[in-house]
């Protein structure tokens, strides 16, 4: 077998400690990384659990907000009370993914850090520039249904493939990360990167750093919506998904927060749709102009051309969904 | 003793219906059912087998060429490392199901990406997986491999081919014509237990349990690999995870398994991974379908084409035989089919779910849809006009024929609008909702069967046979068979199944299992009332049997007076082969959602009314006819193999990626079952059920998605993108 070294980590420190070496990983409820480790996919020579950490709780914080331990699973954030009376977007976002039982496993720290199901990542004897630098994107010219469509670069056009994460980008959460240099916290929309040069780097997280939290703002109410196009009823990756939190005042949009997964190798948040929208009353033809400001970057590679419609009606079926279909 | 019956004519005496047990057909809860759930059943791979090693296959990266060399030393050192096996007796592709012969072997070879080339064998199976992983081997590539099937000339497959009239001036004088091309993409098989085996020598002697539809072939083709004796080799395959056409034939890790244990002198494991499965076991073709016809200002066909081109790798016999159907579902008396095939450097093609009629049928029920908006005629209408009489190409009778049944019941139950019918009446919301419908055909088969039926002293019964029950029902319906012949509760029944030292069935395969070994064990049960009738001093016409106990009074222990009684049937189908174009006949009725703004698909309610001849058990009919019409939604909306343009790899290799439909995507489903019987199928009047099922309900969604939102979609699965391009605005 491929040997690396397992250590239960007894405290954060230890855990950080632990997880600085270059080929060091943590792990958590494992649903994502021991599949690829089993395809040689990830190969690290350590693995830090940091099950035992405590942070799996789910507590109110003093601004009304609601702090999400990084260990607490997806099913009990997706069934807490408060998530579902405060912050329904989430749990409709979290419901919307994998299944019961990987819901049962997975943390939330894990769901934010999980990789692509693009095929060329996960089959070894493929070329991947995300995990082998170098080698080529095999998905480029190759079978790409899934791929992004915004922020891609001719070294990865694989897309970040949770629902939870859009939720949290539409509702403007954060992350809290601990480290060797203290603690820090970094919103949800900065999280995720793009491929740029270095699609091996996915996120922000440094050598060392845990997540060990996600804080959610006070509630905001409004219409919390979770739309995840797919292929079949469940357990699929979205085409595209779209988290929304819309608010009219005197037939106007008075917030209209919007995040888009699906799409890109982060969940897609762009401020213009927001700005495009508040203050106007809904009509078919602000919607469309909201779609021209999502879309405007847009590049299909071939088999994924038809996201872009596809985006743009789903755009507005959420919209005429919230308003009344008043368009 | 064993009792031949070569069945030349149609048994119509319904004997079955006058036993006295009163079992046969009830709906008993499947046998081994608890066994499976509480995991006390043993698959494939579950034997506990001493002193047993693991075997991981290394499969190629290139899609055509040769090994040049196998570097043993660069994995021989890792821990745990026992053999390379790279004997040139390893298979590289599975057998086609019946072959009777050894798949292709010589793994030096490459004739697909993914192809078998060694075995690692090692203490554990991680440390197998690992090293098969570091193997250096060096290839010869040879460049250029077609792997577009249509970008080569193929090769016609002339016994398919049907010139018969003219239909070009059919289609010119036609009041009412339809020229359609279909495409389907490749299915997987998709079972949920991967291709296993442990094999196991003692002196020559080989035993190998593994995971497999018909041992009584599979014994031929491992033996032919091995170059062995059979009587030297002992298959067991007691509870098999599905089959669904992938193991219908020996694939690459049984003989692997048998030339590693023998090379290293211990038992060997081996495993597929999920993804070796699906790359290198068995694909269905894809297929593009053309579609003629011509039909007369009633809406009587006057010409009818189907041609079809599929294809496989270079030097595979086989060819999805999408035309099965077509040859006699419906008239026109001016008929053009043609099969071709395609000869490309994918895996293996084989068979998958219902070989033909899987894919054929809902090309063809598209084209009926589109003709009955032509014609201006209700979709079920048209279908009754064009019932033929007889085989339109054979100019045979038909073994027994509810297509017409079928289609009245079904309508009837699902509460079909009859008339002419227009596209986007009906939206609720986003949703557009639309109804459709289709015929179901699906050729029967039969094969030669033999069952051994002992009479116990005690008065309980044994059945023996190396048929295999690959989660249809085969131990159940077989133990009601015994029971209603020799007049015993089947809990009194034991069921022996899937060992080579029994008697040869036919295995389970083109839903022939039921009828074929069900003949058998009648034959068998028939041979023994006649002893039992000569005891009693009656004939065995006349002998009643029930609980035990002889009508006039006498306990079937007291008959056997501490004997046993044991009959081998051997049933063979005869000129009934001939004489009859037999098949399973049914209907489809389907409602669907399609979303106005994403394209996607849902279905709300389906329906099948089918017509198989005698129903055996109306809970695992039941079950089978709900399996075959699941599949056919993931046909329609969600089934398709993704090969990748440059070396032909199947890309989306795993359950996540290949999607089959999940419960959210199968509504209700009825079934109604229109008992018939059927004495020129086989003596126990019954035919095929499995695949029938899934043969043609896709285009009853197809045609239902163009009911609901005027969509027209000539390809299946019908997948939001390709629906949101169809839809008009």
């Amino acid at each position: 077998m491929r040997p690396f070294q397992y250590t239960r980590a007894p405290s954060l420190t230890e855990a950080s400690n632990l997880t600085a070496g270059e080929d060091a990983l943590a792990i958590a409820g494992g649903t994502n990384l021991l599949d690829l480790m089993k395809l040689q996919v990830e190969t690290p020579g350590q693995l830090a659990d940091i099950n035992r950490l405590g942070f799996a709780d789910i507590e109110a914080t003093d601004d009304g907000g609601l702090r999400l331990g990084a260990l607490a699973t997806n099913t009990d954030t997706a069934v807490h009370p408060r998530v579902r009376s405060d912050y329904p977007v989430l749990s409709r976002a979290i419901l919307a993914g994998a299944t019961q039982q990987l819901r049962n496993k997975a943390t939330n720290g894990g769901n934010l850090c999980q990789r692509t199901r693009c095929f060329y990542f996960t089959n070894i004897d493929q070329p991947c520039n995300k995990r082998e630098p170098g080698s080529g994107c095999g998905a480029i010219d190759g079978i790409a249904k899934l791929h992004a469509i915004l922020g891609t670069s001719n070294q990865c056009i694989a897309t970040y493939p949770g629902d939870m994460a859009v939720a949290l980008s539409a509702l403007g959460a954060a992350v809290e990360i601990s480290g060797e240099k203290g603690e820090r916290s970094v919103p949800v929309r900065d999280f995720h990167l793009l491929p740029g040069d270095t699609p091996w780097i996915e996120n922000v997280l440094e050598a060392g750093e845990i997540i060990t939290g996600i804080v959610l703002p006070a509630p905001v109410g409004g219409t919390q919506i979770y739309r995840k196009v797919r292929e079949r009823s469940s357990y699929a990756f979205a085409l595209v998904s779209v988290a929304a939190i819309i608010e009219l005042a005197d037939g106007k949009f008075s917030r209209a927060d919007l995040a888009f997964g699906g799409l890109a190798h982060k969940p897609w948040f762009d401020p213009r749709i927001g700005e495009c929208l508040l203050g106007q009353p809904p009509s078919a033809a602000l919607f469309e102009k909201a779609a021209d400001i999502l879309l405007e970057d847009a590049r299909g590679y071939g088999e994924n051309d038809f996201k872009i419609p596809l985006t743009r009606r789903t755009l507005h079926a959420v919209l005429a969904q919230v308003t009344g279909d008043a368009a | 003793m064993t009792v031949h019956f070569k069945q030349d004519e149609p048994d119509n005496s319904n004997r079955l219906d006058r036993m006295k047990q009163g079992v046969l057909g009830k709906p008993l809860p499947r046998i081994e059912g608890l066994a499976k759930v509480t995991g006390t059943a043993p698959y494939a791979a579950e034997y506990p087998i001493e002193n047993c090693t693991e075997g991981v296959l290394v499969t190629a990266t290139i899609t055509r060429g040769e090994v040049t060399s196998i570097d043993h030393e660069s994995v021989l050192t890792m821990p745990g490392v026992i053999a390379v096996v790279d004997n040139e007796k390893l298979c590289t592709r599975a057998a086609q199901g019946t072959a009777n012969e050894a798949p292709m072997q010589g793994p030096k070879q490459v004739c697909y990406w993914g192809q078998p080339i060694a075995l690692v064998v090692a203490e554990t199976f991680e440390q197998a997986r690992d090293a098969a992983k570091h193997l250096k081997v060096d290839y010869r590539e040879e460049e250029g491999a077609p792997i577009d099937p249509g970008a080569v000339e193929p090769e016609e497959q002339e016994d398919e081919t049907v010139h018969q009239g003219d239909l070009a001036h059919a289609m010119a004088d036609a009041a009412h014509s339809v020229d359609v091309t279909y495409t389907t993409r490749g299915h997987a098989s998709a079972a949920m237990e991967p291709h296993a085996a442990i094999a196991q020598w003692d002196g020559d002697k080989l035993t190998v349990y593994a995971a497999l539809q018909m041992l009584n072939y599979n014994i031929t083709e491992l033996a032919d690999a091995l170059d062995m004796e059979e009587e030297n080799i002992r298959l067991i395959s007691r509870f098999v995870g599905g089959g669904f056409g992938s193991k219908l034939g020996i694939s690459e890790e049984v003989v692997a398994a048998a030339l590693a244990a023998k090379q290293i002198g211990r038992p060997v494991r081996v495993v597929q991974s999920r993804q070796q499965v699906f790359q290198t076991v068995m694909r269905r073709s894809e297929t593009t379908q053309r579609l003629r016809l011509a039909a007369d200002e009633n809406g009587k066909l006057t010409g009818f084409g189907h041609e079809a081109l599929v294809s496989n790798l270079p030097g595979e016999d086989f060819a999805e035989p999408v035309l099965q159907s077509s040859h006699f579902l419906y008239d026109g008396e001016n008929r053009e089919l043609m099969l071709k095939v395609a000869r490309i450097h994918r895996m293996t093609a084989g068979s998958v779910r219902a070989p033909g009629e899987a894919v054929g049928m809902p090309a063809l029920e598209g084209a009926m849809d589109v003709l009955a908006e032509k014609a201006g005629l209700d979709p079920v209408e048209l279908r009754l006009r064009n019932i033929p009489e007889k085989d339109p190409e054979e100019d045979l009778p038909f073994s027994s024929h509810k297509l017409a049944e079928c289609l009245k019941q079904g309508a009837e139950a699902f509460g079909w609008d009859k008339g002419p019918r227009k596209p986007r009446q009906r939206r609720e919301g986003e949703w557009w909702i639309g109804t459709g419908m289709a015929s179901a055909a699906r050729v029967h088969n039969i094969a030669e069967a033999k069952a051994r039926v002992t009479l116990k002293a005690d008065g309980t019964a044994l059945v023996e046979t190396d048929m295999t029950d690959i989660g249809t029902g085969t131990y159940t319906i077989l133990a009601q068979i015994v029971g209603e012949m020799l007049g015993l509760d089947p809990e009194r029944v034991l069921v022996e199944l899937g060992d080579t030292r029994h008697p040869r069935g036919p295995g389970s395969g083109g839903s022939w299992g039921a009828a074929s070994i069900g003949s058998a064990v009648y034959v068998a049960c028939k041979a023994i009332r006649e002893e039992l009738a000569a005891k009693t001093g009656t004939s065995e016409e006349e002998l009643e049997l029930r609980e035990g106990e002889a009508g006039t009074g006498e306990a079937l222990t007291d008959l056997l007076e501490g004997e046993d009684l044991a009959r081998e049937g051997h049933y063979e189908p005869g000129d009934i082969e001939d004489d009859y174009t037999a098949s399973g006949f049914g209907a489809f009725f389907a409602e669907v959602r399609v979303n106005h703004y994403t394209g996607e698909t849902r279905v709300d309610r389906m329906l099948g009314a089918f017509g198989f001849g005698r129903v055996l058990n109306a809970k695992t009919a039941r079950s089978q006819c709900i399996g075959g019409i699941t599949w056919s939604i993931g046909v329609a909306l969600t089934e398709a193999l993704e090969f990748d343009p440059r070396d032909g790899h199947l890309v989306n290799c795993d359950l996540a990626e290949y999607h089959v439909p999940v419960h959210r995507d199968v509504p209700d489903l009825e079934v109604v079952l229109v008992e018939e019987r059927d004495g020129a199928a086989s003596p126990i009047q019954a035919k095929g059920i499995g695949e029938l099922g899934m043969c043609g309900g896709a285009a009853a969604i197809a045609n239902a998605i163009y009911n609901a939102c005027g969509a027209r979609i000539y390809d299946y699965p019908m997948t939001p993108d390709r629906v949101l391009e169809a839809m008009p605005e």
